[in-house]
């Protein structure tokens, strides 16, 4: 039973995978220029919001090698991760898909209604067109993340030449903060995101390879919660139909 | 400031650069021709959106670094010019010039000169504030009549063979000093004594201390880290 529909277009798909790469490597590499220096505070000053101040990222989670190998791999990718960005954006745009993914009102009561379905207090899987609310906004906070994190870097790249820019992030210090922090943030709800795919729908790994996807096991019709009904409702299993007791 | 030359030669085997590398079916060197050419090109694009009218503004108020400033040198011990054994110290202006110049600190001291209150800005990550007073280089190369033939400059000292080669533009930023006091005294032996490159416009492994020669060139002469991959223009 199948009921195929094309979820992402080429050019979404296209752009997640560049991403992956983009991503990882400019977070391991970034990792490993922090790891010069990991701290946020200046020399004979304290920082107060970075509770591990001095302490180093494991050499694993880095890329790069060594401080300036991991600057030539940032300043390399980073061009990819903003090319790769443009060209989501202006898809999104233009193909109208920003709608699936911008907020709007009423999210909040949304998330109100998956959060109580996650918990087991409502019944049935909200319907809430092609994201949930919590995915939704999962994804478009990623989205001003990438914006964030973007800006920050060009302010820490280029403190003079490109001062104007540093200086929405106050200075230098705090520019640096902020990308650090945003980096956290989006690794975090990819984490997230990776784990939800697997734990809720694992089935939309295919749409994201081939564009392809089957209504039938859409989270909605099996009525998923993370870990529950992962290979489809109980009741359509045809062992559990009501069956004479015999 | 705590450059390691042993990092330069450990790849961490555990990175995930080998376990990507080796996915990709790439092989280092076209890694490297990769890195190369971006670096060319951003290079391109740093000098295109460099602007002699884009000044460092550091608020009255900063704090300075002041005792915290990090010191850093690559002999083993503090680099100290001992006049008993080199003579006097003198810097030495050549190369693209119409007047090579041979300055005592008193001759560069007696050259108009400012006093600023600018960033450090480390590759490693960190920035220090510090008021530092000196000769803009523009103004050096005024007095000695640079040539067509100058398109880059080259700072050179007496720590080792410490040297790093600028772009002229950079060089002839108003914020580009060869600075001889820091925080409203002479420049201590741990900064640099007796003086030293300072600008904001630059990261700070291009800010030559216990400066001897300033070379004005047609070309670049690479420099201590940049030789070593650091990126040569390590503009900010």
């Amino acid at each position: 039973m199948a009921e195929l529909v094309k979820r992402n277009h080429w050019v979404v798909r296209l752009t997640h995978w560049v991403n992956v790469v983009a991503i990882v490597i400019m977070a391991g590499s970034g990792m490993r220029i922090f790891n010069a220096h990991p701290a946020f505070a200046r020399p004979g000053e304290h920082f107060a919001l970075n509770p591990w101040e001095g302490h180093s990222i494991p050499n694993w989670l880095t890329f790069g090698g060594w401080l300036g190998g991991a600057r030539h791999w940032h300043f390399a990718m980073m061009w990819l991760l903003v090319a790769n960005g443009l060209l989501y954006l202006g898809f999104l745009f233009l193909h109208g898909e920003w709608r699936d993914i911008a907020p709007r009102r009423g999210d909040a009561r949304d998330a109100i209604e998956m959060i109580k379905f996650y918990l087991f207090v409502r019944r049935d899987h909200p319907i809430q067109g092609k994201h949930n609310v919590l995915q939704k906004s999962a994804y478009f906070a990623m989205l001003v993340l990438g914006v964030i994190i973007v800006l920050s870097g060009l302010a820490i790249w280029k403190p003079i030449t490109l001062g104007f820019i540093t200086a929405l992030f106050v200075n230098y210090k705090w520019a640096r903060f902020v990308h650090f922090a945003a980096m956290a943030v989006l690794l975090l709800l990819a984490l997230v995101h990776v784990f939800m795919i697997f734990a809720v729908d694992p089935y939309s790994v295919r749409s994201m390879i081939t564009g392809w996807y089957n209504r039938v096991r859409s989270p909605e019709a099996r009525n998923a919660r993370p870990f529950y009904h992962l290979f489809g409702p109980r009741r359509s299993r045809p062992h559990d139909a009501e069956a004479p007791l015999t | 400031m705590s450059f390691d030359r042993r990092r330069f030669l450990s790849v961490s085997a555990a990175s995930l650069s080998g376990a990507l590398l080796a996915a990709c079916g790439a092989n280092p060197e076209s890694a490297a021709k990769l890195l190369d050419f971006a670096e060319r090109k951003n290079e391109g694009l740093e000098r295109g959106l460099f602007r002699h009218d884009t000044m460092d503004r550091v608020p009255a108020s900063a704090k300075l670094a002041g005792k915290d400033f990090p010191k850093y040198f690559i002999s083993k011990t503090v680099p100290v010019w001992d006049p008993s054994v080199r003579g006097t110290w003198r810097l030495e202006v050549s190369g693209a010039v119409r007047t090579p110049l041979s300055l005592t600190l008193d001759d560069l001291m007696k050259l108009p000169h400012i006093t600023q209150k600018v960033d450090h800005f480390c590759v490693e990550g960190w920035n220090a504030r510090a008021e530092w007073t000196g000769v803009r280089v523009s103004d050096i190369a005024r007095v000695a009549g640079i040539t067509g033939a100058a398109h880059y400059v080259d700072f050179q000292s007496f720590d080792d063979d410490y040297h790093e080669s600028w772009d002229m533009a950079s060089a002839m930023h108003p914020q580009t000093l060869l600075a001889y006091g820091m925080d409203g005294r002479m420049l201590g032996p741990e900064h640099g004594a007796p003086a030293r490159v300072h600008s904001p416009v630059k990261l700070g492994y291009k800010n030559t201390k216990y400066l001897t020669k300033v070379v004005f060139m047609p070309q670049r002469n690479g420099g201590y880290w940049s030789d070593q991959g650091y990126e040569w223009y390590g503009g900010t």
